[in-house]
C-alpha cells in the first residue's frame, strides 16, 4: 500500500522542489556591492539619497524613542533598528494614495506616507490624538491584533478595485504572525477576489522569544503564498534595492489587475520585541546578533552610494541633526496637546450619542467642570 | 401595503437601501446566485449584479476584515454571517475592530455596517445554529444590537440600522423568518434604534421580551386577561441600548415586571433590564423583577429543544409569582 501510494507521490521531493523556487532575491549584497545587476531599479540620485535619507532619520528616530521610553517620556514602543530597508524601501514603492495598514512595529511607514511625528509619539503614549488620522492620508492606526491587518488589507483592496482606481492597500505582519487564521483569511480572500493586496512578512527571526522555526515547518514563510493560489516572493530584507523591486513589482502586478503578492523580507530587529520588559539576552546569542549586524541595511547602502558619489558623512550627519531636532520638536508638540478626557472619549463612540452615553456625558460633563 | 413574512421583509428592506444607496454592499456565504440559505437575498444579485451582491470564501472573520476595509474605503457593507453560532470566528473582527474603529481613530474613520445573522431555536437546527449570543454583544462599546419581531419591525429596522453610521448587529430570528406574516408598506420606511415598542397595552404587570419571546410573551399576556390581568407587552426591539424611557415609564404605571429572553439565564440581557430598572424604579416596584430564561447549560440537542426553551407557560408561572408576590 505505502509502496503503490510513493511512487505517485513523493511528499520529500514535492516539497524540495516548492522550497527550490523560494531562493532569496537579493540585488545589494552586505559588501555594497551589485549581485544582480539586471534587477537594479531605475532610481534617480534623487530618489536613492532620499531613501537613504528617510532609513537613516528612521535608525535616529529608533535611538531616540528607545532614549525617551527610558525617561518615561514615550509609553508602548516597538523597536525597528535593523528593518529599515524592510520597511522603507517597500514604503518607497507606495503612490501617495495607496492604503498602509500597519502592525504595531510599522510606526515608520505610516509617518513617512503622512502622519506627523507628533501623533506617532501620542499612540506611544496613549492618545487619541495620535490616531486622528490628517484627511488624504490612507493610513490606519498600528494594528495590535496580530494578523487583523490582514483581513482588513483584503476588504481596503476589494473597495480599490471596486472604486477601480490604479491604487493598492499594504500590509505588514511579522514571522510569528503568519501562523494566525487571520493571515491566511486575508491573503486567501484578496487572491479569491483577486484585489490589488500586498503582503509583507518581515521575518525578523522571532517572534518575542520564539525563534522562527517553531512557528511552522515550512521552509520558506514565502511558499505559504501558494496555499491561496497567489505569487510570493522571499527577499533579502536587509537589501533596500531588493525589497524595493519586489514591492514596485508587486504593486505594478497589483494595479495592472493581476491580484495581490506576498513578501517574506527576511531581516532582524536589533533591539528587544518591545521596550515593555522584554530581554533578547534570554534568547539570543551575540553570534546571531553580530550575524546580522554585519548585514546591516544602512551600511551596505551607505557604502553603495559612497560608491556613486551620492552620500558622504556631511550628508549623513546633516540628516542626523535634522532628524533629532524634529523629533525634539514632536515631542514639544505633543506634550503641549490638552490632556484627554472621558467626555473626549465618549465623544469618540458614535456618531449619534445613546441613551447611556448621553447620561454618562453628563456625569462626567459635570465632573469636569469642578 | 402587502403581506410579508419577515423574510420578506428583510429583502425588501435590503433591496430598498441598494436601490437608494451605491454604497450599500451586501456580501456573505452564498448570498449571491443562491439568494441565501433563507432566501433573504433572493433575487438581489440578479437585480443588482455581482459588484453589489456577491459571495465570499468561507471564513467569517475574512468576512469581517472585508466589512472594515470596504467600510475604509467608502463603503456601507451589509455582511452576513450565516448563522450566529459562528460569530465566535469573527469575533475579533466584530468586538476587537469593527466596534472600536471610531473611537480608535478619534472620529477620523466609520464603521457604516450592519451584520445580519439568524439564530434561535424551536426549528431543530445542527448545533450552533440556533444559540442566543446577543448578550455577548451587548457587552461591546461601540456597538447597537437590534432583534425585530415582526416583518413591519424588521423592515423598518433593517433600514434604520443600514443607514445608521456605526455598526448594528441585526438578528433574525429563525422561528419568525416564515411564522408571522402582517401588512408591510412597499416603500421604504424607517424605525429608531433604541426605540422599544409596546405591543399590547395593560395596567397590572409588564412583560419585557424581545425576539420570539415577544409572541410568547402575547399569548401569555391572552392568557392572563381571561384570568382578569391587565398585562402590557414590551418589545425591546433593540437591545442595546435599552429604551429605558419605555421601560420605566410602563413599570412606574404597572409597578411589577418580569423580563423574558430565550437564552439561558446567565446570558442575554435580561440582567441588564432588571438593573436599570431598580436602580431608576425601586420605589414603584410592587413585587422584585424576575426573568424568564433557558436553563444555565448548553443550547440543547434537537430533540430536547420543547422542555428546555422558555415558552408562554412559563412565563405564566413566572408573571403570576409576581402578580401574587
Amino acid at each position: 500500500m505505502g509502496e503503490k501510494i510513493s511512487k505517485q507521490f513523493d511528499p520529500t521531493a514535492i516539497l524540495q522542489e516548492i522550497e527550490s523556487k523560494f531562493e532569496m532575491f537579493q540585488i545589494l549584497n552586505e559588501e555594497g556591492k551589485i549581485v544582480n545587476e539586471d534587477a537594479v531599479p531605475d532610481l534617480t540620485d534623487e530618489e536613492l539619497v532620499e531613501l537613504m535619507t528617510r532609513m537613516v532619520y528612521t535608525r535616529i528616530l529608533d535611538q531616540r524613542s528607545i532614549s525617551l521610553n527610558r525617561q518615561g517620556r514615550l509609553g508602548f514602543y516597538a523597536p525597528t533598528a535593523g528593518q529599515e530597508a524592510s520597511q522603507l524601501a517597500s514604503h518607497f514603492a507606495l503612490e501617495k494614495e495607496d492604503w498602509i495598514l500597519p502592525g504595531y512595529r510599522d510606526v515608520p511607514q505610516i509617518v513617512w506616507h503622512g502622519l506627523p511625528l507628533w501623533k506617532a509619539f501620542l499612540f506611544s503614549r496613549g492618545h487619541f490624538v495620535g490616531n486622528q488620522i490628517p484627511e488624504g492620508v490612507n493610513v490606519v492606526p498600528p494594528q495590535i491584533i496580530i494578523g487583523a491587518q490582514y483581513v482588513q488589507t483584503a476588504g481596503v483592496a476589494l473597495g480599490i478595485k471596486k472604486r477601480g482606481t490604479k491604487n493598492v492597500a499594504i500590509t505588514y505582519t511579522g514571522d510569528g504572525g503568519s501562523s494566525q487564521g487571520d493571515f491566511y483569511e486575508g491573503i486567501n480572500f484578496a487572491g479569491a477576489f483577486k484585489s490589488p493586496a500586498i503582503f509583507v512578512v518581515q521575518n525578523n527571526q522571532y517572534a518575542i522569544s520564539t525563534p522562527r522555526d517553531v512557528q511552522t515547518a515550512a521552509k520558506t514563510i514565502a511558499q505559504k503564498g501558494i496555499a491561496a493560489g497567489i505569487p510570493s516572493i522571499l527577499v533579502d530584507g536587509m537589501d533596500p534595492l531588493a525589497v524595493y523591486v519586489a514591492t514596485r513589482y508587486a504593486r505594478e502586478r497589483a494595479v495592472n489587475g493581476d491580484g495581490p503578492s506576498l513578501i517574506e523580507t527576511m531581516c532582524y530587529r536589533y533591539g528587544p520585541h518591545t521596550m515593555s520588559g522584554d530581554d533578547p539576552t534570554r534568547y539570543r546569542t551575540t553570534d546571531i546578533d553580530n550575524e546580522w549586524a554585519a548585514k546591516d541595511p544602512i551600511v551596505r547602502f551607505r557604502i553603495y552610494l559612497e560608491g556613486k558619489g551620492l552620500w558622504s558623512e556631511e550628508k549623513e550627519t546633516e540628516v542626523i541633526e535634522r532628524a533629532k531636532e524634529e523629533i525634539k520638536a514632536a515631542i514639544k508638540k505633543a506634550d503641549e496637546t490638552p490632556k484627554q478626557k472621558v467626555t473626549d472619549l465618549i465623544e469618540n463612540m458614535f456618531e449619534e450619542k445613546p441613551y447611556n452615553l448621553q447620561e454618562q456625558y453628563e456625569i462626567y460633563k459635570a465632573k469636569e467642570s469642578k | 401595503m402587502a403581506q410579508m413574512t419577515m423574510i420578506q421583509a428583510i429583502t425588501d428592506a435590503l433591496r430598498c437601501e441598494l436601490k437608494d444607496d451605491e454604497n450599500v454592499l451586501v456580501f456573505g456565504e452564498d448570498v449571491g446566485v443562491n439568494g441565501g440559505v433563507f432566501r433573504a437575498t433572493e433575487g438581489l444579485q440578479n437585480e443588482f449584479g455581482a459588484d453589489r451582491v456577491f459571495d465570499t470564501p468561507l471564513a467569517e472573520s475574512g468576512i469581517g476584515g472585508l466589512a472594515v476595509g470596504l467600510s475604509l474605503t467608502g463603503f456601507r457593507p451589509v455582511p452576513e454571517i450565516q448563522f450566529f453560532g459562528f460569530v465566535y470566528e469573527v469575533m475579533d473582527s466584530i468586538n476587537g475592530q469593527l466596534a472600536r474603529y471610531r473611537y480608535r481613530t478619534g472620529n477620523t474613520y466609520a464603521m457604516p455596517v450592519t451584520i445580519r445573522s439568524p439564530f434561535g431555536g424551536g426549528v431543530h437546527t445542527p448545533e450552533m445554529h440556533s444559540d442566543s449570543l446577543e448578550g455577548l454583544m451587548a457587552q461591546q462599546p461601540g456597538l447597537k444590537v437590534v432583534i425585530p419581531s415582526t416583518p413591519y419591525d424588521a423592515k423598518g429596522l433593517l433600514i434604520s440600522s443600514i443607514r445608521d453610521n456605526d455598526p448594528v448587529i441585526f438578528l433574525e430570528h429563525l422561528k419568525l423568518y416564515r411564522s408571522v406574516r402582517e401588512e408591510v408598506p412597499e416603500e421604504s420606511y424607517t424605525i429608531p434604534l433604541g426605540k422599544a415598542d409596546v405591543k399590547r397595552e395593560g395596567k397590572d404587570l409588564t412583560i419585557i421580551a424581545y425576539g420570539l419571546m415577544v409572541h410568547e410573551s402575547l399569548k401569555a399576556a391572552e392568557e392572563l386577561e381571561k384570568e382578569g390581568y391587565s398585562v402590557e407587552v414590551i418589545d425591546l426591539r433593540t437591545i442595546q441600548p435599552l429604551d429605558i424611557d419605555t421601560i420605566i415609564a410602563s413599570v412606574e404605571k404597572t409597578n411589577r415586571a418580569i423580563v423574558v429572553q430565550e437564552a439561558q439565564k446567565q446570558a442575554g440581557i435580561a440582567a441588564n433590564v432588571v438593573a436599570e430598572i431598580t436602580e431608576r424604579a425601586i420605589l414603584s416596584l410592587e413585587a422584585p423583577v424576575l426573568r424568564v430564561a433557558a436553563p444555565d447549560t448548553v443550547y440543547p440537542f434537537p430533540q430536547a429543544e420543547n422542555i428546555w426553551l422558555p415558552n408562554y407557560k412559563d412565563i405564566l408561572e413566572t408573571a403570576k409569582k409576581v402578580l401574587t408576590f
